[in-house]
């Protein structure tokens, strides 16, 4: 069972390094949509500190969004997951291997390029700390849960906006709970009850997820 | 249970269910909708804060009440359509969609207009006027999904999945929202919180949220009777329906 689910691993590695255009995009419209913030609403490091980590987050969140559909689209187009289906491997498993690739490639770039953007927007050492652990604990459970939502969309046309439609609404929670995070850390408080809480909901999506996605990519199938 | 549920997984025999429950449900809605808010908009006391302004309580607390009781009522079809794939609880879920999400409308709007006098703004966001309005982005999200799909059959699936999905999250969204609120700006708001209310007011209420479920109920019913027509136009249980009715039409 591990072996074949480590070649798996390899090849969406390998796939994701060969596309690396692909990668790169969302990571610099990520960027940008926080290069744009301090160009709003004025440079004013007080202001910039305040909105910060509500910023960041909102923007990991639509860019995470934006490389989301490579999680099954091609393969779903050229017949891939059909075959993995058939192939008798117990097909959670074989998504939970696609969302850890896809979070190795698509959102650790994220959390590299946050030493950045914490210098942009003006944040203290405490807080790019809570923000960091909170992408850390939180962003797997974006990639966790947009699987479920990519999957739901798959058989359609046109699933971009959709997407994202099916997938904030859900996201609201993680959205709070990390943001506060980074306020408290401001604020020298502890923010161990908002990762704690981030940590449950990860726990919870990497328990139900795989399946509820799953039986999405089954419906897609027909 | 699956004894119980079995007869129905034929979709004319869930049609002629709806059919019986419909005129109970009307006939319910209409006499205690009629009763229970003539009661409450005309004969009931004025609060003696909030003077008449109070009384759009009645059409306010129902329709949030029905928006969650709603949601409760798709998710648990979505799940019999997940657990027995009876088809018909598929459709009921796309049928309960856009009345559920028309009165989460309904408690936002009346909850606007019941803010503007007594809190002196349209919106604030409060935990509650949040919690509802994600609540409405999640029955647009499965009115949407289920839109998209071209094979009706499968959107429906779909669209019950997502249900599923945010019904999950209902509760971390609600507690969530409550906590972040709380953190932020504290009591700003001293809400409608009275320990007990007047029985001259409860009782209209009480009815006035019976009518409203059935009104609800009958609404999503009717829905769940021409989405079976829709979907199974050309199976013949449809085309003898529809054949006895015209027999009846020549016969007058």
């Amino acid at each position: 069972m591990i072996y074949p689910l480590a070649g798996l691993l390899r090849r969406e590695l390998a796939l994701a390094y060969r596309q690396k255009a692909e990668l790169v995009q969302p990571l610099i419209f990520f960027v940008l949509v926080i290069s744009l913030f301090p160009l709003g609403v004025g440079p004013g490091p007080q202001m910039l500190q305040k909105i910060g980590p509500g910023v960041i987050w909102v923007a990991v969140l639509l860019s995470s969004l934006l490389g989301m559909e490579r999680l099954f689209r091609d393969d779903f187009s050229d017949g891939w997951l059909e075959q993995m289906m058939l192939s008798g491997l117990p097909l959670p498993l074989v998504v939970l291997v696609k969302v850890i690739a896809h979070w190795l490639t698509c959102v650790l770039p994220l959390l590299l390029v946050s030493p950045l953007l914490a210098l942009f927007l003006n944040l203290s050492p405490a807080m790019y700390q809570a923000l960091v652990l909170g992408l850390l604990l939180g962003t797997p459970l974006l990639s966790l849960v947009g699987a479920t939502g990519v999957a739901l969309t798959l058989g359609l046309q046109r699933g971009g906006v959709l997407l994202s439609l099916l997938l904030l609404p859900l996201f609201v929670p993680l959205l709070i709970f990390a943001t506060s995070a980074v306020d408290a850390a401001a604020m020298q408080l502890p923010y161990n009850g908002q990762l704690a809480i981030i940590g449950a909901l990860l726990l919870l999506a990497l328990a139900l997820s795989p399946l509820a996605t799953a039986h999405a990519l089954k419906i897609s199938q027909n | 249970m699956w004894k119980w549920l079995h007869p129905y997984a034929k979709t004319e025999r869930a049609y002629a269910l709806c059919g019986s429950l419909l005129p109970w449900c009307w006939g319910g809605a209409l006499l205690c909708l009629a009763v229970g808010l003539a009661w409450g908009l005309a004969f009931a006391p004025a609060d003696y804060q909030q003077g008449d302004s109070f009384r759009i309580i009645y059409l306010h607390v129902p329709s949030a009440i029905l928006s969650m009781g709603a949601y409760s009522g798709m998710a648990i079809a979505a799940f019999i359509g997940l657990v027995w794939q009876i088809r018909s609880a598929d459709m009921a879920v796309s049928a309960i969609a856009p009345v559920g999400a028309v009165v989460t409308f309904v408690a936002l709007f009346t909850g606007a207009a019941w803010g503007k006098p007594m809190w002196g703004t349209w919106w604030v966001w409060d935990a509650r006027l949040t919690s509802e309005l994600i609540l409405l982005f999640l029955y647009l999200g499965v009115i949407a999904l289920y839109q998209s799909f071209e094979d009706k059959q499968q959107g429906a699936k779909a669209a019950g999945i997502l249900a599923l999905v945010g019904v999950v999250n209902l509760p971390i969204i609600h507690y969530s929202v409550e906590w972040w609120n709380t953190l932020h700006q504290g009591a700003t708001i001293t809400k409608f919180g009275k320990p007990s209310i007047a029985p001259d007011m409860l009782w209209p209420l009480l009815i006035s949220i019976a009518g409203l479920g059935l009104l609800v109920a009958a609404l999503s019913l009717y829905r769940l009777q021409s989405e079976m027509i829709r979907r199974e136009m050309h199976r013949p249980w449809v085309q003898a329906m529809f054949k006895a009715q015209e027999g009846n039409h020549h016969a007058f």
